[in-house]
């Protein structure tokens, strides 16, 4: 019957992200950016395979890295997965990459997952939900880190730097199941402006900052073809298309019968109007027509649902360098170590049996070291993952800190809260806090950085 | 309702021939005139299915007004205007034992009048007796009836609200259909009820006499096997609550078939609703016992083929084991199960949904097809509420699997597909329990699918089939539902008050239909915790700009004093004329009854089951217990909570109840408006023909 359930997924794997900036490259991708010594991208492909959707279109942004991208997964999903790569242009916006791929798109709904998360929420239940309320979107929305980011940064005051961690301010109905209005951190300044029909017609919002959405979601593949077709100056899933077409729902099903008009016409576009009518032909069934009423009104109307991640479970992105520390040393800390697969030892940390450890070397509690890497003498590794076959000289302590693959740490460094991508060489006591840097990127000996993102120059 | 109901059985016909009287001598015996203040009411009266015809006409109830101890204030104007005749009324509303002898006498004695017409199964064709003889019998009968709701009136005041509670201890017979005609011949039920038991008239042995001749072989086979099974419930009288629960369940029998054998038989297809249900008799031992018989395996196989399942009983742990085991969902059951509905399904709300949605992407052979999928999902969410929906959203999911589907190899389609429909029935039943309705949509599509020629392609057999389906939907919902407003707008003049419950979309396309026709009418919705539909309604009414009042079913009896007329949906409406529906109705009913507003019964015949059921125990729905614990809004009332944990508490939050055919002055069908003696005549003639009418 082809695609289980009828739903699609398309993994949005991006390309270069700026946000990363030093710790994506050309040669790293986005998608493939080390989280746990797996890519990212990995952590997305298993949870799809574990819901049994093996049927998969990662779009990148662009060609060198959908090449890279796709070699990694035929060479690491080979015969698990069904994967078709495709590359878009890159510097387009998420919807553009998702209108790349439209054409693709022929069952009745469309999962579309970003390829940076790291969670291990049911998707079934997003999908469940969807169908359930026969929705447009279904939003999954997870408890914001920002709660426990701040605990787990409890060193220094860098997170004040590293302000970002944009909010999203969720207005969800009483039930918690309707979506009535969407604004991302980014686009707020100080005031969020809420619409007063909005509240006319839905009587009581609740406005949630802890939640925060979790770029995964649930399209009526239909609907979305048709608005991405009509509206082209969409072009971030997030910020226009969601926004979109939640201010375009109408609110019968949430509130009293007394709606749909006015959602439309604050609707940007007029072709919104006639927007519901085609798609839903299909889906709904001739006797409503004559039947008004007898089916659940809800099933004639646009609407968009939410799913909210149970507390249990984890969900989180990889969209800044701070999240990209927080991920990684979460995994660690052993909360999300089931993802990865690894088993843990004793000490509650990851070692692989191939890595060499010298003598009175200490890896700590909640550390990862690669295969084949290798530890020199009187080390000390804390809190911290270590990539595959790096060397590390002796007396070299790694605190809080991502290792990548392929580096070489010469004796006495002092590695602080930073990020050091593959082949890069430290010389010897370099000292480094809350650096990242790049690949490739040669630190000279005794050097000292601060607070730095250090890379090679992008002209080789 | 179930005493009352008890408390009437024991005029069963065969009954009245233990007295002394003779048939000849009562024939011409008057009434005895009723003492003043009749202590005892006597259960003394006709069988359920009266053969009077209530009149189109919407004429106050009489039948109600004589009863001296009224449940609910009525206005005594009604009284007045609706006093009878005396004589009519007066043998019959107390008890000496010669007149409860007398008034059953009248019964048989009209049997042996028209001994040619009726043989001699009292009840068997009900159609024939009120059509043939209704000149002669409908006062006798009217005057009968008028004392049965006398009685049953007195009997229900002290027992109906602890109708559960009490659990009369009733002797139940088995109930036969006489198949072949597809009408119902209630051998009526002897039920002895705590309430009943003060009276004199408990002694009165209820073992079925024997029969008289001139009836088909059939028809005596059914009276054997009915007598059989009454035997076997006499002796199970006195035995403990839990044996009635089971024993109070609607009883039919398919008349050529031994009861007994048709235990064990229920897992087959579990809830595959079915015309025919076999006796489950109230003693468990003697079935069982012969239940085990292995020489009786062998054609026991033969017969399950042709032998519709009995639904699930949930008591049964084993059989509970094995459905769990073949289900997609995983169900923990409930604690703190109510007792007496054991036999139903009580799982613990909440934990289905989560097992249905991590299931939602895997391969399973058990896996619906994603319309059933989703359909299923909407009912376990309660997103898709009330009888026609619930049957369209199902046959519009199963129109969807059709066009799906394709017959593997080395299978033929109209066995491949009827065991697909099957499992996918099943999954919508551990869902949420399937209707009435649905049950008959599912046995239309599948004679559909049976009845296909060998010799069609798939594709024309498919497409045939959603043809079919299409058409069910068109001709007995939707057109069903236009015709029912035509006749139900007819019925509502300028002026009226009218009354309804909870939310039936009928009911509110007939409102809206007679707003727009320019009648002046107000409207008072009932509505009942905790689903609170009548709000719903409410909103759409106010929407259309009618006039209405809310208000709660516990303001029932104060609310109705100035209704004119009561709308009622239905979730089914059985053979002898019980309406089956969302709870609270039976109240509602009883209450307009008991105050003279006529009660009319707004219920497409697609509904209609041959099934006769007296209580609203044997078949129902439970729903989630927590949702009576929390009262929305109100933080402060919290007294249940963590009932769960106390051993002492059951909630009990049934979803359906069942309306007894005397307080419904008529049912309106797309086939006109009928009493609810004639369901069976319905039932009879237009599901000879399957469906087109």
């Amino acid at each position: 019957m082809g695609p289980i359930m009828k739903f699609q997924v398309v993994v949005l794997a991006g390309g270069m992200s700026k946000k990363l900036f030093p710790l994506v490259s050309k040669d790293v991708p986005k998608a493939l950016l080390p989280v746990g010594n797996r890519p990212v991208l990995s952590y997305v492909l298993e949870l799809l395979e574990a819901n049994n959707l093996k049927d998969l279109i990662v779009v990148v942004a662009g060609e060198d890295a959908a090449v890279r991208v796709g070699g990694w997964i035929t060479e690491a999903y080979d015969g698990r997965l069904h994967v078709e790569v495709a590359a878009v242009s890159e510097d387009i916006g998420t919807a553009d990459a998702l209108r790349a791929v439209l054409h693709r798109l022929v069952v009745d709904d469309v999962l579309v997952v970003s390829g940076d998360i790291v969670s291990d929420v049911p998707l079934g239940a997003i999908a469940a939900a969807h169908r359930r309320k026969r929705a447009v979107l279904t939003a999954m929305l997870c408890s914001s880190p920002s709660a426990s980011t701040a605990e787990a940064i409890s060193s220094t005051g860098k997170d004040k730097a590293k302000k970002p961690s944009p909010i999203d301010i969720v207005g969800l109905d009483t039930s918690h199941q309707h979506l009535l209005f969407l604004a991302s951190g980014t686009q707020v300044d100080k005031d969020v402006k809420i619409r007063r029909s909005l509240i006319r017609v839905v009587d009581q919002m609740e406005i949630h900052m802890d939640l925060m959405d979790a770029h995964l979601y649930a399209f009526n593949r239909a609907i979305l073809q048709e608005v991405l077709e009509l509206c082209q100056g969409i072009k971030s899933i997030k910020q226009d298309l969601v926004p979109y077409l939640v201010r375009s729902q109408s609110f019968g099903a949430i509130a009293s019968g007394d709606t749909q008009t006015e959602a439309v016409g604050k609707t940007p576009n007029k072709d919104d109007s006639g927007q519901p009518q085609t798609p839903m032909q299909d889906i709904v069934p001739l006797p409503q027509h004559i039947l008004p009423g007898v089916l659940h009104p809800a099933s004639l109307e646009l609407t968009c649902c939410v799913y909210i991640a149970s507390e249990g479970k984890y969900c989180s992105r990889v969209n800044s360098i701070q999240t990209y520390g927080d991920i990684n040393r979460d995994q660690v800390a052993g909360e999300l170590v089931f993802l990865t697969g690894y088993t843990v030892s004793n000490q509650n940390n990851v070692i692989h049996p191939t890595a060499e450890i010298g003598s009175k070397t200490t890896v700590g509690p909640q550390c990862m070291v690669g295969d084949g890497s290798k530890l020199g003498d009187k080390c000390s590794v804390k809190k911290s993952i270590v990539g595959r076959h790096c060397r590390i000289g002796s007396n070299v302590k790694i605190i809080n800190s991502v290792v990548m693959n392929h580096v070489t740490v010469e004796d006495g460094c002092l590695i602080q809260g930073s990020v050091i991508c593959s082949n890069v060489h430290l010389q010897e006591r370099a000292n480094l806090k809350d650096c990242q840097v790049g690949a490739g990127y040669i630190i000279t000996a005794n050097s000292e950085h601060k607070a730095e993102a250090l890379s090679k120059r992008e002209k080789s | 309702m179930e005493t009352r109901r008890g408390a009437r059985m024991v005029i069963d016909p065969k009954v009245r021939q233990v007295g002394f009287v003779t048939p000849g001598s009562e024939l011409g015996r008057p009434a005895a005139p009723e003492p003043p203040g009749a202590a005892a009411p006597v259960p003394v009266v006709a069988n359920s299915p009266s053969p009077v015809i209530i009149p189109l006409l919407l004429i106050p109830d009489t039948s109600s007004l004589r009863t001296t101890p009224l449940p609910v204030p009525s206005p005594p104007s009604r009284r007045v205007v609706a006093a009878p005749p005396a004589d009519d009324s007066m043998p019959l509303g107390s008890y000496n034992p010669s007149d409860a002898i007398l008034g059953s006498s009248q019964g048989s004695s009209e049997r042996t009048g028209n001994n040619d017409k009726h043989g001699s199964a009292p009840t068997d064709s009900l159609a024939d007796m009120s059509l043939s003889n209704a000149s002669t019998l409908a006062i006798r009968l009217e005057g009968l009836n008028v004392t049965n709701d006398g009685i049953s009136n007195v009997l229900s005041t002290s027992t109906v609200r602890s109708a559960v509670a009490a659990a009369p201890t009733s002797v139940e017979h088995a109930f036969q259909t006489s198949s072949g005609q597809g009408i119902i011949g209630s051998v009526p039920a002897v039920s002895v009820d705590m309430a009943a038991a003060a009276n004199p008239q408990a002694g009165i042995d209820p073992r079925p006499m024997p029969l008289k001749d001139r009836t088909s072989k059939a028809e005596r086979r059914a009276i054997q096997e009915a007598q059989r099974a009454a035997k076997a419930a006499a002796k199970g009288v006195g035995t403990d609550i839990a044996a009635i629960a089971d024993g109070n369940v609607a009883n039919e029998v398919k008349s050529s078939k031994p009861s007994s054998q048709k235990k064990g038989l229920s897992e087959k297809k579990p809830a595959v609703f079915s015309d025919k249900k076999p006796v489950v008799s109230s003693d468990k031992k003697p079935v069982v016992s012969s239940d085990k018989k292995s020489a009786e395996k062998a054609s026991e196989k033969d017969k399950r083929k042709d032998i519709p399942a009995p639904r699930m009983q949930f008591d049964d742990e084993q059989r509970v084991a094995k459905a769990k085991r073949r289900s997609l969902i995983e169900q923990t059951e409930a604690k703190n199960r109510v007792e007496l509905f054991r036999h139903l399904p009580q799982f613990l709300h909440g934990t289905q949904l989560p097992s249905l949605e991590s299931k939602f992407f895997h391969e399973d052979p058990l896996h619906p097809h994603p319309s059933v999928f989703q359909v299923g999902l909407q009912y376990l969410t309660r997103e898709i509420v009330g009888g026609n929906a619930r049957c369209i959203a199902m046959l519009m999911a199963f129109r969807d699997m059709i066009n799906d589907y394709s017959t593997p190899m080395e299978k033929t389609l109209v066995r491949d597909l009827t065991a697909k429909i099957n499992s996918h029935v099943s999954f919508l039943i551990t869902c949420r329990p399937i209707s009435i309705s649905m049950g008959n949509a599912i046995k239309f599509l599948k004679t559909r699918i049976a009845s296909l020629p060998v010799t069609v392609s798939e594709f024309e057999a498919k497409h045939s089939l959603i043809l079919e389906i299409d058409r069910f939907i068109q001709e007995k919902i939707v057109f069903a539902d236009n015709e029912i407003v035509k006749h139900a707008v007819t019925k509502i003049r300028d002026g009226d008050v009218l009354l309804t419950h909870g939310s039936s979309c009928v009911v509110e396309m007939i409102l809206v239909r007679a707003f727009e026709l320019g009648k002046k009418f107000q409207v008072v919705v009932i509505d009942s915790r905790p689903r609170l539909e009548g709000k719903g309604l409410l909103r759409r009414l106010l929407g259309k700009g009618l006039h209405c009042t809310y208000t709660h079913i516990n303001a029932a009896s104060y609310a109705m004093q100035g209704v004119t007329r009561v709308f009622l949906g239905a979730a089914s409406v059985l053979s002898n004329g019980t309406v089956y529906s969302r709870v609270g109705t039976a109240c509602v009913a009883m209450v307009a009854h008991a105050l003279g507003v006529p009660v009319m019964i707004c219920c497409e015949t697609y509904k209609f089951h041959e099934r006769v059921q007296l209580d609203s125990i044997c078949s129902n729905e439970l729903g989630d217990p927590d949702a009576l614990v929390e009262v929305h809004g109100r933080k402060d009332v919290y007294s249940l909570r963590g009932w769960a944990d106390s051993k002492h508490l059951h909630v009990l939050n049934l979803m359906y109840d069942a309306t007894p055919a005397d307080y419904v002055s008529m049912i309106i069908t797309e086939l006109g408006m009928v009493p609810p003696t004639s369901v069976p005549v319905i039932l009879r003639e237009y599901r000879k023909v399957p469906y087109v009418m």
